[in-house]
């Protein structure tokens, strides 16, 4: 299979490769797929008191345009608010990296990562509130 | 020196033309065109003579007489010739067919087409070798057994089968032995006898000769029957209708004649690449796994896992060379390699899988730039491996609940 060039460029360059501290209470981490399914990501969040995403980071088990998807999706959220960062669609990185049918998985599992991490966030937010 | 990239190591899939190959098989486009049937003139005479020639080139690779040759257009005809052939002429004796769960595809869902048709087919299962072990064999024979088809070498993993032995048992019962040699012949010691074999498909393009041209072997003593598969004009002693392809046909002879008298140079030649590539890898990089028997395998492969590296991706990074992966998106069907399932190895681990298939133009030192690239694209995945950032913390990665998708 003939790769896009966008997604030959964040695999050979990927962006935020790295981890935050998951206990953080600043940090989101949503960790979605499964070995056996050969797709794992993990993307992690680091948002501020304004609910503005500062930084990201990720790790990828998959294929090339998992790698790339997950990349493509740190660089998006930097700099979104947690609202804005739930509205991005699969689609979006469908389209910005020209993933072919097959890989349509993989921008899905970015998607649901971004969603996992944010929830992950409000989730450890309430606890804290709570205590 | 300088290497020529992209470096191809991918020879299970299918080997380069050998040059004195080509230049034996020239000559019969332009000048020795004939049809090796027409029988009243010399321009036929002349193609019918290296049609035989080939036929005593390919017979004496497998132990056998050029008479019990049959051409095909490849192995894939050769395997269906073989099995619905002779399912399909001794039906009256019985409907029993045996197989491995490990066979090519094309014997596969030739037993699946079979089964659709109403004949009962055992897949037998394989061990942790990859091998089929004669006494499961043994055990899956009735009454109604007529056929056993059984590979020599598989084309994933490399492993070789107990043949000899596996064929001993089948003709102890009196059903018929088809094997699927193509991986293995030219490759290791093979004779037709010492297998008890009845049937062999073979393959030309994976000993160096051309694609789209195989053959069948048809023992004679005793007489072994098959229904043709395709009718016409009777090529074959009727088994295989169809004008001849004589350039292929010789140089699938010229093939099997080089193959059988470098044979021995070759497979050393093949093991001594095969364990530098190996031990390279390996004692550079932790946590592999080779899949199936290192003893009873091929010369040029190695199959090998890295573990919290997915094969798609590693292939992506090895973009120059060209090896395959038993990863589901290798694939259309999303599945990992039913080979390495069949073996045991667990998913996560089939999709990390890595095919070598090292052949008879690799060099030392593509083989020494193929280690250093693979120990430096595994390394730099695992940096971004979320896998292997657990195990390291020491979880246990079979401890999570995986959401599967």
């Amino acid at each position: 299979m003939a790769y896009s060039e966008k997604v030959i460029e964040h695999y050979e360059n990927p962006r935020n490769v790295g981890s935050f501290d998951k206990d953080d209470p600043s940090v989101g981490t949503g960790l979605v797929g499964a070995p056996a399914c050969g797709d794992v990501m993990k993307l992690q969040l680091k948002i501020n008191e304004q609910g503005v995403i500062e930084d990201a980071k990720f790790k990828t088990f998959g294929c090339g345009s998992a790698i790339a998807s997950s990349s493509l999706a740190t660089e998006w959220v930097k700099g979104m608010s947690i609202d804005q960062a739930m509205l991005i669609k699969n689609t979006q990185i469908v389209d910005e990296l020209n993933l072919p049918p097959v890989k349509i998985h993989c921008s899905v599992l970015a998607e649901d990562a971004i969603k996992s991490a944010i929830a992950d966030y409000k989730a450890k937010r309430q606890k804290q509130q709570g205590q | 020196m300088t290497l020529k990239l992209p470096i191809y190591m991918d020879n299970h899939a299918t080997t380069p033309v050998d040059p004195r190959v080509v230049e034996a098989m020239l000559p019969y486009f332009t000048q020795v065109f004939g049809n090796a049937a027409s029988r009243s003139h010399s321009f036929g005479w002349s193609a019918e003579k290296a049609v035989e020639t080939a036929r005593d080139q390919v017979g004496a690779l497998i132990g056998a007489s050029g008479k019990e040759i049959v051409w095909t257009s490849g192995a894939t005809e050769s395997d269906n010739l073989a099995i619905k052939g002779a399912a399909e002429f001794h039906k009256d004796r019985g409907n029993h067919i045996i197989t491995a769960q490990t066979e090519h595809k094309a014997v596969l869902d030739t037993c699946k087409r079979l089964e659709k048709e109403g004949f009962e087919v055992t897949y037998l299962p394989v061990g942790k070798d990859g091998r089929v072990s004669p006494e499961t064999v043994r055990a899956a024979m009735t009454d109604k057994t007529t056929v056993v088809s059984i590979m020599l070498a598989n084309n994933e993993i490399g492993t070789v089968n107990p043949v000899n032995e596996i064929g001993a048992i089948v003709k102890e019962r009196g059903a018929i032995f088809h094997i699927d040699a193509v991986q293995g012949v030219g490759k290791i010691a093979f004779d037709v006898n010492a297998a008890r074999a009845d049937l062999v498909s073979l393959s030309a393009h994976k000993m160096y000769g051309p694609k789209g041209v195989g053959a069948l072997y048809v023992r004679r003593k005793p007489r072994v029957r098959i229904t043709a598969q395709i009718d016409g004009g009777g090529h074959e002693r009727g088994m295989r209708s169809g004008t001849l392809n004589v350039p292929a046909i010789v140089g699938f002879g010229k093939a099997a004649e080089l193959a059988r008298t470098e044979m021995a140079t070759e497979a050393a030649h093949l093991r001594a690449l095969r364990e530098r590539l190996r031990e390279g890898i390996q004692s550079q990089v932790k946590h592999t796994f080779v899949n199936g028997s290192l003893e009873h395998r091929l010369p040029g492969n190695l199959n090998i896992s890295f573990a919290y590296v997915e094969g798609e991706a590693m292939l992506m990074g090895l973009k120059d060379i060209a090896v395959s992966s038993g990863s589901a998106c290798t694939s259309a069907s999303l599945e990992p390699s039913y080979v390495l399932r069949a073996i045991g190895v667990e998913e996560e681990m089939a999709h990390t899988s890595i095919r070598f298939g090292l052949g008879r133009f690799n060099t030392e030192e593509e083989v020494d730039f193929v280690i250093k690239l693979v120990v430096d694209k595994v390394n730099k995945l695992r940096e971004l491996s979320p896998l292997y950032e657990m195990a390291l913390a020491g979880i246990d990665l079979k401890s999570i609940v995986w959401a599967a998708h």
